[in-house]
């Protein structure tokens, strides 16, 4: 019934919108009798332009003044995202200049050369010096980019095994994350979803009879030493899914059937990361909108004060909860990592 | 010229013959290309309400989670237990909203109209090479539209894989609800429709190479017919693609078959699906998926280069270039497809490749941008509600397309991937920008359709609102995408580092919600106009193409006498030498005139 009444309700709003769109035609009859642009259109338009254009860098502005504070293009917290920041950063000025720019003589042009009776447009069909300039400067920048983006990506993309990385493998499943440390030997046992057996809580379908996997160790919050480069291999067991690890710059999808990989070297630690001032400014404002909403943070049984972590996000539609399937990130120092990682039970021991 | 032409005025070359025309025959399945337009753009109108609504209750949601609301209550039903969304619906509204706009709204409801109604007016013909397949291929559509409304209302829900469909989430009923059923008509509906694409789209191609009037050389072409020609060849080559992608998933899903699936565990059990690759569908898809940005775009491109060379009276700027360019960003189209997948898993030096094609597709959508920048450069701007509209495409073209130096930059893809970023970006460039060209083209092109005039006050109400609303909602998303706010998210309220961000989602929403309120002004003015618009001149822009020398009651085969014959290009737009300021194609040079060699 109160659907239904809703439904009625937002009819008669809509017709009501319709009657008063009809009320606004009807009261002009008479005032134009022509459907044509006149001399008077021209000119409100040409000045509502200006006024849009304006408007334009209205939003720009506020969207950095309330939004600006931007965790993804700085404080890189690994040892390639600093440079993905500085070639962000050279992008977003080149964008920003490019912006500011064409948006001006677009809508400047377009109250400028507003018609009006009587006036000739000037007959301007070609210049191939004007669209040669156009056309290398683009090449120029770009041919610029384009360098610097594949040295950038081929930099974060090439493994170095020669650096040891410690190998991690990722594993995701609506709607979870586990991470399986490879152990002393750092290589990680084999694995099948074939291999799953629930009842023993072999839950990542590793080979027991595998000498590599006895040492493996799988958790569920994720522990990385400061510095000390890692390799993550990623599988699915179900779905795609993508581990986004924003603070350090790091993505990619694990793809069922297939390990996928990803390698970066984290370079401060979640303690460091705490204190860091752009970040405590970010956490106090954080924590004064909660303080706002305190009832219904309360309710969700979540905690009010919030503490910076690092995240490992889903980035990758996954079904009904693929907004909440996340796992912490701590970094920490190696005596820290090498403290909390006795105190992990090693894959044989795990089974049931 | 008198709007009073004897349209019974037969003439030895005029090969149409009258009969008498029952309602069926001229309003429901009707050869003429014009009323199939109509219905192209009716059809389309239709979802895109439809769609709209479904961006405007998603919206809600994320500015207001979980929280009860009648609107869900009155329209989603047992998806909203006490007008609480279900995140189930929320990824089902998601992925038909992108449906329905990319395909249905923006593929047919665009380019299916325009190529209908100005392939053969502007060139000048008759009407198509083939009028039963053009009506068939509408036909087609208008299923296709009645597969996918018709599989919102299955009992598991509509697909809800997002509009992408990657499998194994699009496979496995039991992974999604809305892999069911829902799914099956999905992707049903896509292949008929992909079915009429390539029906329309082989109709223009044929009708553009072989049926141009006397004179009409390609060089004479308006930059309508290029686009829309250059459109349908992308349509031919790629759309194809996406119907193997959809039939080997029908496949997987309903034979066994393991074309995109292996080693998969789910709820308990083993699948025995073994060999295939996600990442396979993913190549097949953007096979398609990122040519047909391009389909969506370059129409809009065309309508806008027209329009504003008509209302700048102005020949456009740097035509041979604008040709150039629409070609090159066709060829680069079909090659750049990875840049959705550099995170797929794929070889990195693939990902290199695609970047470097990727970005050279700037150098092409500069070009444009300039070029039309030029074009209104020193003109006399006639600011009709279709020049604003035209005006705004470039404007919400440069700022989308910018990003796009961002996201097609692998390097720095990994960190923006799939977030609001990317909602931001292809919203402005291909969303907003080709709406923004659909208005242009329905206003200026209306009275062609209607042979009556839309209001010119509620077209220009409609304008500024819109333009207003579509910077206020993807604006700041780009700093929320920045902020790492991933796409698809039911709520972020589990995520309390995003919790900065909540007010920002606020006022989207709220830009939302008056933008799409405001397009009742044009739904009204379109609808209205229709019975109570002053009725239209012949050539009411006082424009230089053939359809305007066509009488303005619609009639079939659209010229009453002999077809006109073309002397020169269509932008001859303050020529000196003569006194209008326009010289219609169909007029002789004068003596000692030189055509502008293009």
């Amino acid at each position: 019934m109160t659907a239904l009444l809703t439904i009625i309700i937002v009819l008669f709003v809509a017709v009501a919108l319709w009657q008063m769109v009809k009320i606004f035609d009807l009261a002009q009859v008479g005032t134009s009798n022509s459907q044509i642009a006149d001399d008077e259109d021209n000119k409100i338009n040409g000045y509502l332009m200006i006024g849009f254009l304006i408007f334009i860098y209205l939003i720009t502005i506020l969207s950095f003044w309330y939004l600006g504070d931007l965790p993804l293009m700085s404080n890189a917290a690994s040892e390639h995202g600093v440079e993905v920041d500085n070639l962000m950063v050279i992008s977003m000025v080149i964008i920003f200049i490019v912006q500011i720019s064409t948006q001006f003589v677009l809508h400047f042009f377009a109250y400028k050369y507003r018609g009006e009776k009587g006036k000739k447009a000037l007959f301007y069909a070609d210049n191939t010096t004007l669209e040669f300039i156009w056309t290398v400067i683009p090449v120029i920048v770009l041919a610029g980019l384009i360098i610097y983006g594949l040295f950038t990506w081929n930099d974060i993309m090439t493994i170095d095994e020669d650096e040891d990385p410690m190998v991690i493998e990722l594993y995701a499943q609506q709607f979870s994350w586990k991470a399986r440390y490879s152990g002393a030997d750092n290589v990680l046992g084999k694995a099948n979803v074939r291999l799953i057996d629930i009842d023993r809580a072999n839950i990542l379908g590793v080979d027991e009879s595998d000498p590599n996997a006895v040492d493996d160790v799988i958790v569920t919050e994720l522990h990385l030493p400061v510095d000390k480069p890692v390799v993550f291999k990623m599988r699915s067991q179900d779905v795609l899914h993508s581990a986004y690890m924003p603070h350090f710059r790091a993505q990619m999808n694990c793809v069922p059937g297939m390990v996928t990989q990803f390698s970066f070297t984290p370079t401060v630690t979640t303690e460091d990361m705490r204190q860091n001032e752009d970040m405590v400014e970010k956490v106090k404002n954080i924590n004064e909108l909660r303080l706002e909403r305190k009832d219904e943070i309360e309710e969700a049984g979540q905690e009010l004060v919030y503490e910076f972590d690092y995240l490992l996000l889903c980035n990758k539609i996954c079904g009904k909860s693929h907004y909440n399937m996340q796992m912490k990130i701590i970094v920490e120092t190696q005596e820290e990592f090498d403290a909390w990682m006795k105190e992990q039970k090693t894959f044989p021991n795990s089974l049931n | 010229m008198s709007a009073t032409i004897d349209t019974h005025g037969h003439e030895e070359d005029h090969d149409v013959h009258h009969h008498k025309e029952t309602f069926i025959t001229k309003y429901i399945f009707s050869l003429d290309h014009k009323m199939i337009a109509k219905q192209y753009l009716i059809t389309g109108t239709f979802m895109g309400i439809i769609g709209i609504l479904m961006s405007i209750m998603f919206r809600m949601q994320i500015a207001w989670p979980e929280e009860p609301n009648v609107l869900f209550e009155a329209l989603l039903g047992k998806w909203a237990p006490d007008g609480v969304m279900d995140a189930d619906i929320y990824l089902a509204l998601v992925t038909i909203h992108g449906t329905i706009m990319v395909f249905f709204v923006l593929t047919a409801g665009l380019s299916g109209t325009f190529s209908n109604l100005l392939i053969p007016l502007q060139i000048g013909a008759r009407d198509m090479a083939s009028g039963f397949l053009n009506m068939l291929s509408f036909w087609i559509f208008f299923a296709s539209c009645m597969i996918m409304l018709f599989s919102l209302f299955v009992e598991a829900g509509p697909a809800a894989a997002g509009w992408t469909i990657y499998p194994p989430l699009s496979a496995l009923p039991t992974a999604s609800g809305g892999s069911g059923l829902g799914m099956t008509l999905w992707l049903v509906s896509m292949a008929i429709f992909i079915a009429q694409s390539l029906i329309g789209s082989l109709n223009y191609i044929v009708t553009v190479i072989n049926l141009r009037t006397k004179g009409m050389s390609m060089t004479r072409l308006p930059l309508t017919i290029w686009a829309l020609f250059v459109t349908a060849i992308i349509g031919v080559v790629s759309f194809p693609v996406l119907l193997s992608a959809a039939l080997l998933l029908i496949m997987d899903r309903s034979f066994g078959t393991s074309f995109f699936l292996s080693d998969i565990f789910i709820q308990g059990e083993v699948l025995h699906y073994q060999g295939g690759s996600p990442v396979l569908f993913e190549h097949l898809f953007w096979f398609l998926g990122h040519p047909e940005v391009y389909i969506v775009i370059l129409p809009a491109m065309g309508l806008v280069s027209e329009i504003m060379a008509s209302n700048s009276r102005k020949p456009i700027f740097g035509y041979r270039a604008m040709i150039a360019s629409i070609l090159a960003i066709a060829f680069l189209s079909t090659i750049v497809w990875g840049h959705h997948m550099f995170i797929s898993g794929m070889n990195p030096f693939l990902g290199s490749v695609f970047t470097f094609t990727t970005l050279l597709i700037a150098i092409p959508s500069a070009v444009k941008a300039f070029n039309w920048i030029t074009t209104i450069w020193k003109g006399n701007l006639q600011m009709n509600p279709a020049m604003l509209f035209s005006i705004g495409f470039v404007s919400t073209f440069i700022t989308g397309g910018l990003t796009g130096i961002i996201l097609g930059d692998s390097a720095l893809d990994i960190n923006v991937h799939d977030t609001y970023f990317v909602i931001a970006h292809f919203h402005l460039v291909m969303g907003i920008s080709a709406l923004y060209g659909m208005f242009a083209g329905i206003y200026h092109w209306y009275p062609k359709m209607y042979g009556r005039m839309m209001n010119k006050n509620l077209g220009y109400l409609h304008f500024w609102i819109t333009a207003v609303c579509a910077y206020g909602v993807f604006f700041p998303m780009h700093f929320i995408g920045m902020a790492g706010l991933p796409r698809r998210y039911y709520t972020n309220s589990n995520f309390p580092l995003f919790d900065d961000l909540t007010n920002a989602n606020v006022v989207i929403t709220i830009f939302a919600i008056i933008g799409g309120i405001a397009q009742i002004i044009y739904l009204y003015n379109f609808f209205a106009s229709m019975f109570y618009g002053k009725k239209a001149e012949q050539n009411p822009w006082k424009s230089t193409t053939l359809e305007w020398t066509t009488p303005v009651e619609a009639i079939h085969g659209n010229w009453p006498g002999a077809i006109p014959q073309v002397y020169r290009w269509s932008y001859d737009y303050s020529k000196p030498g003569h006194d209008v300021d326009f010289v219609p194609q169909n007029v002789p040079l004068k003596e000692g005139e030189e055509e502008l060699q293009h």
